[in-house]
C-alpha cells in the first residue's frame, strides 16, 4: 500500500516540504526543489512581486510537481497576516497558508496569542491553514480545535541548523495530534529530518540547509532519502534502545530459588 | 529610561584603552566561542590584535551571514528630496555655510525622479534631506510619502531626527525605516563637528532610536561617520547602542552603516583613516557580535573594495546612486552632498553580486506589512 500524507484537500508523496528563500539564484532553486521531491513549497508574500507575471520566483515553481504554500513571514500580529493571507490567496490562486507570525524579528519566534488569534479568523475565511509554532504541545490542542489543517512546530529557531532542540515536546504533539504535524525550522541536516520522522511526524519543512549548501540539487536529493528512510523505519517499528544484557536478575531471582 | 543614561556610564578614553589592551588569547577566545559573543569579545575583535585574524575572522562572518541570510543581498537606492539645511556640519556638503545651491524637490519632480528609480528595478528606496524643519518638515515627509508609497515595498528614511509623535504619524503612511548616525559618539568632538542647527544637540540625536523603537519602528539604522574619531571606540558604542536597542525594543530589526568620510566640495579631510582592511575587519566583527543585524555598504566605496566584500557580511547595498535632490531626472548635473566611488549601474552591480553566487533581491518586504 502506498504511503500518502493528506493534508485537507491535497494528498502528498512525498513528505519533504520546502522553502524557497536564500537561495543564490531562482533558477537553482528550482533545480534543488526538483530534485528533493517536494511537492508542497513555501513561498513569502514579500518576497514575490505579485503584480508583476514574470516574477522569477515563482517563474521556476511552475511546475507540476509544485503546490504553492503562500506564507506571511514579516506579519507582526493577526491583523497583519489576516491582510497579507487574503493578498496571498488573491494573487498565488491558492487558499493553503503558511501563518507564520514573528514580533520578534531577531529570532522570528512565533506568537502564539497573534498565531492562535489569527488561525480562528482565517478558518472561517476559508484558508488550510498550517500554522508555525514553538514545540507547545498545550498551542498545538488549541490550533486543532480552531480547525488548522495541521500544527507545524519547530525544532529550533529558523535558520538555525540547530536540529531538532524541541525533541522532548514534539514526541508530546506527535502523540496528541489529531492533525498532522509537520516540524518546521531548524533542521540543520539529513539526519535530523531522518530522526523526527521516525519518531512519527509526517512532515518535516527544509529550507535553510538546502539552500545555503555549497550543492543545493545534491542536499535536496539527500533529504528526499533522509525523509524516505526515517519514514519507513517509522513504519517498520523501529526497534527500541536497550541496556546490555544481563543474564542475572538481582531484583527477580528469589522468585526462582526454589526451582534451583 | 533611554541609551543616554547607559551611554553616561562609559568614558571614552577608558573604553579606547581597553580596546587597545586587548591581546590575541582575547581575539581567540571570541572567535573560539560557540556561543553569543558579548561586548568584551566585540572590543577584541575590533581591537589592533585582531589584524592578524583578518582572514579567520572573514571565513567565520561568512558562514553566519549565510546561515542567517542566505546567498542574497538586498538592493536599495538613496533618492534625495532635498538639499536645504540648517545645520553646519564640519564634513557635510549641505552644511548651512556651504555655498550650494539649495533644491527641495517638489511634487512633480518627486513623481520624476520615482518614474527613473522604478525603471531602474529598484522596490526599497531610502529619502534623505538635510534639516530644514520649516521647510522640510513632518508636513513634507507626510506628502512625500502619500506620493512615494504606492510605488515601493520598503521606504527607508534618513532625515533630521524627529519627535516620538511624528515618527507615530509617519509610520502608518508607509514608513518602514529610519537611519540616524550618530556620527559620532565622541561627545566633545560631536560639539566641534556640529556648531551650528539642532543637531548640536548630542542627547537629543542619541535618544532618536529609543524615541523610533517606542513609536514601534520596524526597523532602525546606526552607525557613525568614520574618520571623525577613533574608529573603534566608535564602533564599541554602536555596538553598546544596538545591544541595549534590541533588548528594549524587541520588536524592532536593526541595520548598521560603515560610512567612511568622503571629500566633498570644500570639506575638510578626515582627522582618522580607516584603511580597507580595518572596515573589512569591522563589518567582520559586527557580523560575529551580533549573527541577525544587517550590515549595509554604500556607493561611498570602491569598485574593487565593494566586489570583495559581497560575501564577507555585508547584506544590503545600493548600486547607482545620486546623493544631489533631483539627480537621476530632474537635474542630474547639480552638485552632490559627497563623491560617491563606485558609479556602476544597478545593472552592473547586480552582474556582479551574480557572478559571486549571489542573488540580488529587489522586493523584500510588502507594503500589507507596518
Amino acid at each position: 500500500m502506498e504511503d500518502k500524507l493528506t493534508i485537507a484537500d491535497k494528498t502528498f508523496s512525498s513528505r519533504l516540504f520546502t522553502g524557497t528563500g536564500k537561495f543564490s539564484s531562482s533558477q537553482l532553486m528550482g533545480e534543488a526543489l526538483l530534485e528533493s521531491g517536494s511537492e508542497l513549497v513555501t513561498v513569502a508574500l514579500k518576497r514575490v512581486d505579485v503584480q508583476n507575471d514574470q516574477d522569477d520566483i515563482l517563474a521556476h515553481l511552475n511546475h507540476e510537481q509544485f503546490h504553492l504554500l503562500p506564507n506571511t513571514s514579516g506579519a507582526r500580529n493577526a491583523e497583519e497576516a489576516v491582510l497579507a493571507a487574503q493578498l496571498a490567496r488573491e494573487a498565488l490562486k491558492t487558499n493553503w497558508l503558511k501563518l507564520e507570525i514573528h514580533p520578534d524579528p531577531k529570532y522570528l519566534m512565533p506568537d502564539p496569542i497573534e498565531t492562535l488569534k489569527a488561525a480562528k479568523q482565517l478558518v472561517k475565511l476559508g484558508f488550510v491553514v498550517l500554522p508555525y509554532i514553538h514545540a507547545d504541545p498545550v498551542l498545538c490542542k488549541r490550533l486543532e480545535e480552531v480547525g488548522t489543517a495541521a500544527v507545524m512546530p519547530l525544532g529550533a529557531p529558523i535558520g538555525s541548523n540547530k536540529g531538532l532542540k524541541t525533541k522532548d515536546f514534539i514526541e508530546i504533539i506527535v502523540e496528541q495530534s489529531n492533525v498532522p504535524v509537520v516540524v518546521d525550522a531548524g533542521i540543520g541536516a539529513p539526519s535530523d529530518a531522518a530522526k523526527a520522522m521516525e519518531m512519527g511526524v509526517d512532515a518535516v519543512l527544509v529550507n535553510t540547509a538546502i539552500a545555503v549548501s555549497p550543492n543545493p540539487v545534491a542536499m535536496g536529493k539527500a533529504f528526499k532519502m533522509a525523509v524516505e528512510a526515517g519514514r519507513m523505519a517509522f513504519q517498520a517499528k523501529l526497534a527500541q534502545a536497550s541496556t546490555e544484557a544481563n543474564a542475572s536478575s538481582p531484583l527477580t531471582a528469589f522468585l526462582f530459588e526454589d526451582e534451583a | 529610561m533611554t541609551f543616554h543614561d547607559i551611554f553616561s556610564q562609559y568614558h571614552w578614553d577608558e573604553v579606547k584603552a581597553s580596546i587597545y589592551q586587548k591581546t590575541d588569547r582575547d581575539v581567540e577566545h571570541a572567535l573560539r566561542k560557540t556561543g553569543k559573543r558579548d561586548l568584551e569579545d566585540f572590543k577584541a575583535l575590533i581591537s589592533p590584535a585582531a589584524a592578524r585574524y583578518l582572514e579567520p575572522m572573514a571565513q567565520l562572518s561568512h558562514q553566519l551571514t549565510q546561515k542567517r541570510f542566505g546567498k542574497t543581498i538586498q538592493m536599495y537606492l538613496p533618492m534625495y528630496l532635498s538639499n536645504e539645511c540648517q545645520n553646519i556640519c564640519t564634513y557635510c556638503g549641505f552644511s548651512l555655510d556651504n555655498p550650494l545651491r539649495r533644491v527641495t524637490l517638489t511634487d512633480g519632480q518627486i513623481v520624476r525622479e520615482v518614474e527613473v528609480i522604478k525603471a531602474l528595478g529598484y522596490d526599497h528606496i531610502l529619502l534623505v534631506t538635510g534639516e530644514a524643519n520649516k521647510t522640510v518638515g513632518v508636513d513634507y515627509f507626510k506628502n512625500a510619502l502619500k506620493l512615494i508609497k504606492p510605488h515601493f515595498s520598503h521606504i527607508s528614511m534618513e532625515v533630521q531626527p524627529l519627535d516620538q509623535p511624528d515618527y507615530e504619524a509617519l509610520i502608518p503612511m508607509g514608513l518602514n525605516t529610519v537611519l540616524v548616525y550618530q556620527e559620532t559618539y565622541h561627545q566633545e568632538d560631536y560639539k566641534k563637528h556640529h556648531p551650528k542647527g539642532k543637531k548640536s544637540n548630542f542627547k537629543y540625536r542619541i535618544e532618536t532610536p529609543d524615541r523610533l523603537g517606542k513609536a514601534g519602528i520596524h526597523k532602525i539604522g546606526l552607525g557613525v561617520l568614520i574618520g571623525l574619531e577613533d574608529w573603534r571606540t566608535d564602533c564599541f558604542f554602536t555596538a553598546l547602542h544596538l545591544n541595549y536597542l534590541e533588548r528594549v525594543y524587541w520588536q524592532t530589526k536593526y541595520s548598521i552603516s560603515f560610512p567612511r568620510l568622503r571629500p566633498f566640495s570644500g570639506g575638510l579631510p578626515p582627522k582618522v583613516e580607516m584603511n580597507d582592511r580595518e572596515l573589512v575587519q569591522a563589518i567582520c566583527a559586527y557580523r560575529i557580535f551580533d549573527e541577525e543585524v544587517e550590515l549595509s555598504l554604500s556607493t561611498r566605496e570602491t569598485e574593487k573594495f565593494r566586489n570583495h566584500v559581497i560575501p564577507l557580511g555585508i547584506t544590503s547595498i545600493s548600486a547607482g546612486s545620486k546623493t544631489n535632490p533631483g539627480g537621476y531626472a530632474v537635474e542630474p548635473q547639480s552638485l552632490e552632498q559627497f563623491e560617491i566611488s563606485d558609479e556602476r549601474t544597478p545593472n552592473e552591480i547586480a552582474q556582479i553580486i551574480r557572478a559571486k553566487g549571489y542573488e540580488p533581491v529587489w522586493k523584500d518586504w510588502d507594503g500589507v506589512y507596518s
